[in-house]
C-alpha cells in the first residue's frame, strides 16, 4: 500500500531531526496564525487563486526568499563541518550528512532561490516594461508557478520523510544510479527538479511569447528596454535547455524506477552521454539566470547615472552572441573525460569567445556612468560591487577555459570559488539591484537605504571573505566536496576564514530581512516617510514608471504609444514641451478570473513524484488522473474572464490624478 | 563620518583579508604552484601567462570603475553631464576590438596547448616509459604495474625522471585521479580506459587524491606517490614480489568491496589481465566501442 515508505523514513541524525522538526514546527505555526486570524479566504482569493503576474510574481519571490534561508542555512553547515572536520576531528556532522547537504545547497540554490527569483522579478516587470496588461497565458503561468511550488515542497519533503540525495547538485552516474544510490535521495532530486522544471519550461515559453507578441504600439525589438531583451535571449535558452534537462533527467528516473539502463555502467549504459546531457542544459542554465541580472544593471546604471543607456546596438549584439555561444562551450565541465586535443581545444576557444561580449557589455555600463550624474543608491552599490567581483570571476573563468590549466583546476575549490564568483557577485547581486529598484513599483513605498546600504557592504566583505580562501584552497590542491581533511595540509585556517565570510553574508540576509520588517513598519505608521505616490520615484526612463505604484490589475489604464528607446523618459520630456492633447478616453477591460486549477495540477505532480520516489504507485497514477482531469476541467471553462468597466477605470484613475495633486500641491 | 573614514573603513575589510589569506596560507603547499614534473610546470606556466594576459582586462576595468563613479558622483557639479550621449563608434570598437585581439592571442596558446598538454600523448624522454594501471575502487586506488606484475594500493611508486604511462578505470563510481604537483587531472570511468601520462623530475613524496564525488568514503580516499631513484625503485619491487600476498580474482574481489580509511596495500603478483578484465566486465558483446579513448 506505502511502496517503501515506513518509519524508518522519519529522521534519525540530530542535525536532521533538528531541521525536520523545525521545518514542521514552522508549517504548523504558519497554518495555525493564518486560522487564528481567519485568512484562509484572503489567502486563495487575493494570492493563490490570482492569474495577475505581480501577484504570482510576488509569490516567487517569497518562495525563494525562503529558500534562500535554507540554502544559506545549508552553507553555514558546510562552512562549520570543513571548518572543523581537520585531522583526527570528523567535524560536526557525518559525511553522508554531508553530502546530503551540499547536494541540497546547490540544487536549492540554483532552482528554488536563483529561478524562482528570476523568474518573479520577469512576472513583475516584464509585463509592464513593454506596456502590456498581461502575460500571454495567463493560466499557465499560473501552472508554471505553482509546479515551482511543488517541486520546492518536495525537496523540502526529504528533509522530514526519507533523505536527500549524495550525489551532488548534478548527480553524476553511476554514482546516482541505483547501485551506488540504492535509497530515495536521488529519486527526491530527480522528480523535485522534474516538476520544476517543467514549470520554468513552461514560463520560459509564455515569456517568450509575450515579449514578441505583446508589446505596446510602436515598441520595436530595438526600442525595447534591454532588461527585456535580456529575458528574451534568457527564455530562448530556457525554451532550448530546459528540454533537455526534462529528457536526461527522465532517463534516469527511467533507470532507478524502472531498471533500464541509459546511464548505468553495464548494459550498454554510458555515464558520458549523461554527463554530456546535464551540462548541455547546464551551461545554458547559468546564462540563463545571469543575462537577466545583465539586464536588470543595465537599467539601474542609466537610471542611477541619470543618462542613456550607452550602446544599446551593442548590448543587443552581446546578449545575442552570449545566447548563442551558450549553447556551444558545455564540455569544459568536463575537459577531463578523456575527449581528444581536438575537441577539448574547440571548446575551450568557444569559452573564451564569451567573454568578449561579457567584457563589452562592462565597458557599456562603465560608459553609461561616464558623463552621468551617479546617484549611490543601493541598487546602485549592488551594480559596482558586481563589477569589482565578477571580473575577478570572469578572469577565473578565462583561465579555466584553457583545458590544459582546467586540468589543473577542475574539482577544486578554484572552481568552486568561480562560479560562486559568477552566481553570488553576477546572478544575485543583479537580482537583489532589481529587488530594490523595482520595490517601490511593487509595493508602492519605497525600502530603507541605510539597512540597504549595510546589507550590500555585508554582501560584499562576506563574499570576499568567504571566497577568495576558497581560491587559495585550490592552489594548494584542496579539492571540493571534502567532509574530512588532513591537518598537515594546513587548509584549516583559511576554511575558518571562509566560515567567517558566509557569517558575515549570514549578517547581510539578516540586514536585508529587516530592511523589509522596518520599512513595510514606516510604511503602515508613518506612509509619507517612504510612499511612492509619483509611481516613478527614481526619475525612470522605461515604461514600468509610467504607470501607478503599485500599478493597478490591468498595468496601464491606457496603453501608451512607444517612439522612444527610453519610452518614459521621451513622454516626460514632451509633456514639458508640449500642451496635452485630447482629454484621454477609458475602455473596458477583460483581466482573466482567479481560478484554483493549477493548484491541482501542481498538487497531483507532487503525487506523481512522491508516489514515484516512494514505489506508491497508486498515488502516482492518481496524481496523473487529478493533473489530466483539471487541465480538461480548465479547457473545457469558456468562463475566464471578467471585465472592469471604463468607469470604474475612470474613477480610479481620477482619484489616482487627485492624490498626485494634493502631493504637489503640499 | 567624513569621506576619508568612509574610504577607510571601506578599505578596512580587504586589507584585513589579504593579511589573513598570507599568513594562514604561509609555509604550506601550494601543490599547483609547486611543481615537482615537467607537465605540472608547462601547466603552471600556461597559467601564469594567461592570468597575465588577463590582467590587460582586470586592471582598466578596476582603474575605469573607481575612476567613473568618483569623477561623475552626483555631488561634482563641475563634471561634464551629457545625459544624451549613448553612442561612440570609436571606444566601442576599442572594447570590442582589444578583448578580440587577448581572445585570439589566447586561442593559438589553446589550440597549441591543448595538443602538447594532452593527457594522452607520451612524453618523450631517452627513458622508457613505466606502465601503471589505475583502478578506482570505492574508497581505495589500486596500482598495477604490469610490467613488473606487482600491485599496490593507496601508494604509488614511480622512479623519478622516467615518464609513466596511467591507464586509468574504475570499479565504482566516477572518479579523478590527481597528483596536483605533477600534473592535470584524468577521469577514472567504468567500463573503459582513459590515458594521463606524467613525470616526476625529483625524488619525493607526493599527495594523489580523488577529485570526484564518489561516496561515502570519498575524502579519505587519497594515496601517497613516492618518486624514487631507479635503484630505490628497483629494489622495491624486488621486496614487493617477496611478501606473500597475491593479487587474483577472488582477493580481487574482496579488496573491490567498499571500505573506507584503507591502509597502503602490496601484492607480490597479480592475475593475468586483471585490468582488462575490469575494464572489460561491464561491456557486453554489443558495446564494445563504449570505450572512452578513440586515438
Amino acid at each position: 500500500m506505502l511502496g517503501r515508505l515506513n518509519w524508518d523514513a522519519l529522521p534519525d541524525v540530530p542535525i536532521t531531526i533538528g531541521g525536520a522538526v523545525m521545518l514542521v514546527v514552522m508549517g504548523i505555526v504558519a497554518v495555525a496564525a493564518m486560522t487564528y486570524f481567519k485568512k484562509w479566504r484572503w489567502l486563495w482569493t487575493n494570492w493563490l487563486t490570482s492569474l495577475d503576474p505581480k501577484k504570482i510574481g510576488i509569490m516567487y519571490i517569497i518562495v525563494s526568499v525562503l529558500m534562500l534561508l535554507r540554502g544559506a542555512a545549508d552553507a553555514l553547515m558546510l562552512r562549520a563541518q570543513q571548518a572543523t572536520s581537520a585531522g583526527n576531528s570528523h567535524g560536526v556532522i557525518s559525511a553522508d550528512t554531508f553530502q546530503q547537504v551540499f547536494s541540497a545547497h546547490g540544487s536549492i540554490m540554483i532552482f528554488f532561490v536563483a529561478m524562482g527569483f528570476m523568474f518573479g522579478l520577469i512576472n513583475l516587470i516584464v509585463p509592464l516594461q513593454i506596456g502590456s496588461r498581461d502575460v500571454a497565458f495567463p493560466f499557465l503561468n499560473s501552472v508554471s508557478f505553482w509546479l515551482f511550488v511543488a517541486g520546492m515542497v518536495l525537496i523540502n519533503v526529504s528533509l522530514v520523510i526519507g533523505e536527500f540525495s549524495t550525489a551532488g547538485w548534478l548527480a553524476y552516474p553511476p554514482l546516482s544510479e541505483l547501485r551506488y544510490s540504492p535509497g530515495v535521495g536521488v529519486d527526491y532530486w530527480i522528480w523535485s527538479l522534474q516538476i520544476a522544471g517543467v514549470g520554468s519550461l513552461l514560463s520560459g515559453i509564455n515569456f517568450l511569447v509575450t515579449i514578441l507578441k505583446m508589446r505596446a504600439p510602436g515598441m520595436t525589438l530595438m526600442r525595447m528596454p534591454i532588461f527585456c531583451w535580456s529575458v528574451l535571449c534568457s527564455m530562448v535558452l530556457v525554451a532550448f535547455a530546459f528540454p533537455i534537462l526534462t529528457a536526461t533527467l527522465l532517463m534516469l528516473g527511467l533507470d532507478r524506477s524502472l531498471g533500464m539502463h541509459f546511464f548505468t555502467s553495464d548494459f550498454g549504459g554510458n555515464a558520458m552521454m549523461y554527463v554530456n546531457l546535464i551540462w548541455a542544459w547546464g551551461h545554458p542554465e547559468v546564462y540563463i539566470l545571469i543575462l537577466p541580472a545583465f539586464g536588470i544593471f543595465s537599467e539601474v546604471v542609466a537610471t542611477f547615472s541619470q543618462k542613456k543607456l550607452f550602446g544599446y546596438t551593442s548590448m543587443v549584439w552581446a546578449l545575442g552572441a552570449i545566447t548563442v555561444l551558450s549553447f556551444i562551450v558545455w564540455l569544459h565541465h568536463f575537459f577531463t573525460m578523456g575527449a581528444g586535443a581536438d575537441v577539448n581545444a574547440f571548446f575551450g576557444i568557444m569559452t573564451m569567445i564569451i567573454s568578449i561580449p561579457t567584457g563589452v557589455k562592462v565597458f557599456n555600463w562603465l560608459f553609461t556612468m561616464y558623463r552621468g550624474r551617479i546617484i549611490f543608491s543601493t541598487p546602485m552599490l549592488w551594480f559596482l560591487g558586481f563589477v569589482l567581483t565578477f571580473a575577478i570571476g570572469g578572469m577565473t573563468g578565462v583561465l579555466m577555459s584553457v583545458p590544459a590549466i582546467d586540468f589543473q583546476m577542475h574539482n577544486s575549490l578554484f572552481l568552486v570559488a568561480h562560479f560562486h564568483n559568477m552566481i553570488i557577485g553576477g546572478v544575485l547581486f543583479g537580482y537583489f539591484a532589481g529587488y530594490m529598484y523595482w520595490f517601490p513599483k511593487i509595493t508602492g513605498f519605497k525600502l530603507n537605504e541605510r539597512l540597504g546600504n549595510i546589507a550590500f557592504w555585508c554582501w560584499l566583505i562576506g563574499f570576499f571573505f568567504a571566497f577568495m580562501p576558497l581560491y587559495v584552497l585550490g592552489i594548494m590542491g584542496a579539492t571540493r566536496r571534502l567532509d574530512h581533511y588532513d591537518a598537515s595540509l594546513g587548509w584549516q585556517g583559511l576554511f575558518i576564514v571562509a566560515g567567517l565570510g558566509v557569517l558575515i553574508i549570514a549578517a547581510g540576509v539578516a540586514f536585508q530581512l529587516l530592511q523589509l520588517a522596518v520599512s513595510v513598519w514606516t510604511h503602515f505608521k508613518h506612509p509619507q516617510r517612504n510612499a511612492d505616490l509619483t509611481g516613478d520615484p527614481w526619475n525612470g526612463r522605461t515604461l514600468e514608471w509610467a504607470t501607478s505604484s503599485p500599478a493597478a490589475e490591468y498595468n496601464f489604464a491606457v496603453i501608451p504609444t512607444v517612439t522612444d528607446r527610453d519610452a518614459w523618459w521621451k513622454i516626460k520630456q514632451d509633456r514639458q514641451t508640449k500642451k496635452p492633447g485630447n482629454p484621454i478616453v477609458y475602455e473596458d477591460i477583460a483581466v482573466p478570473k482567479n481560478t484554483g486549477v493549477a493548484l491541482f495540477v501542481a498538487a497531483g505532480s507532487f503525487m506523481v513524484g512522491f508516489g514515484i520516489i516512494w514505489h506508491i504507485w497508486w498515488l502516482a497514477l492518481a496524481g496523473l488522473a487529478v493533473v489530466i482531469a483539471s487541465v480538461i476541467h480548465r479547457l473545457n471553462d469558456d468562463d475566464t474572464e471578467q471585465v472592469i468597466p471604463a468607469a470604474e477605470i475612470a474613477a480610479s484613475e481620477a482619484a489616482r490624478m487627485s492624490r498626485l495633486k494634493q502631493k504637489v500641491a503640499v | 563620518m567624513g569621506t576619508k573614514t568612509k574610504i577607510a573603513l571601506a578599505i578596512s575589510p580587504f586589507v584585513i583579508l589579504v593579511g589573513l589569506l598570507v599568513v594562514l596560507a604561509q609555509g604550506h603547499t601550494f601543490a599547483i604552484l609547486e611543481t615537482q614534473g615537467p607537465i605540472a610546470a608547462q601547466e603552471k606556466r600556461l597559467l601564469a601567462f594567461a592570468f597575465g594576459l588577463s590582467l590587460f582586462v582586470i586592471v582598466p576595468v578596476y582603474v575605469l570603475t573607481v575612476f567613473i563613479a568618483w569623477k561623475y558622483r552626483a555631488g561634482n557639479k563641475k563634471a561634464h553631464y551629457n545625459p544624451n550621449w549613448g553612442h561612440s563608434r570609436q571606444l566601442e570598437t576599442i572594447w570590442w576590438g582589444i578583448p578580440c585581439f587577448i581572445i585570439l592571442v589566447l586561442s593559438v596558446i589553446t589550440w597549441r596547448s591543448s595538443h602538447s598538454l594532452d593527457p594522452a600523448r607520451a612524453i618523450s624522454s631517452s627513458q622508457p616509459t613505466l606502465q601503471v594501471q589505475v583502478v578506482a575502487l570505492q574508497w581505495k586506488w589500486l596500482f598495477i604495474y604490469p610490467q613488473q606484475g606487482i600491485a599496490t594500493v593507496d601508494e604509488l611508486h614511480i622512479p623519478a625522471g622516467r615518464p609513466v604511462q596511467f591507464s586509468i578505470t574504475s570499479d565504482a563510481p566516477m572518479n579523478s585521479f590527481w597528483i596536483p604537483q605533477l600534473g592535470g587531472q584524468m577521469y577514472a570511468m567504468s567500463g573503459m580506459t582513459t590515458t594521463l601520462h606524467l613525470q616526476a623530475d625529483k625524488t619525493g613524496t607526493y599527495q594523489g587524491v580523488s577529485a570526484n564525488i564518489s561516496g561515502e568514503g570519498f575524502a579519505d580516499m587519497r594515496f601517497t606517490t613516492t618518486a624514487s631513484s631507479e635503484d630505490d625503485f628497483s629494489t622495491w619491487v624486488q621486496q614487493t614480489r617477496q611478501s606473500a600476498t597475491r593479487l587474483n580474482n577472488s582477493s580481487y574481489r574482496t579488496l573491490a568491496e567498499p571500505s573506507s580509511d584503507n591502509v597502503a596495500m602490496s601484492f607480490a603478483s597479480v592475475e593475468h589481465n586483471l585490468y582488462d578484465t575490469i575494464v572489460t566486465k561491464y561491456m557486453s558483446d554489443e558495446t564494445t566501442e563504449t570505450s572512452a579513448h578513440g586515438h
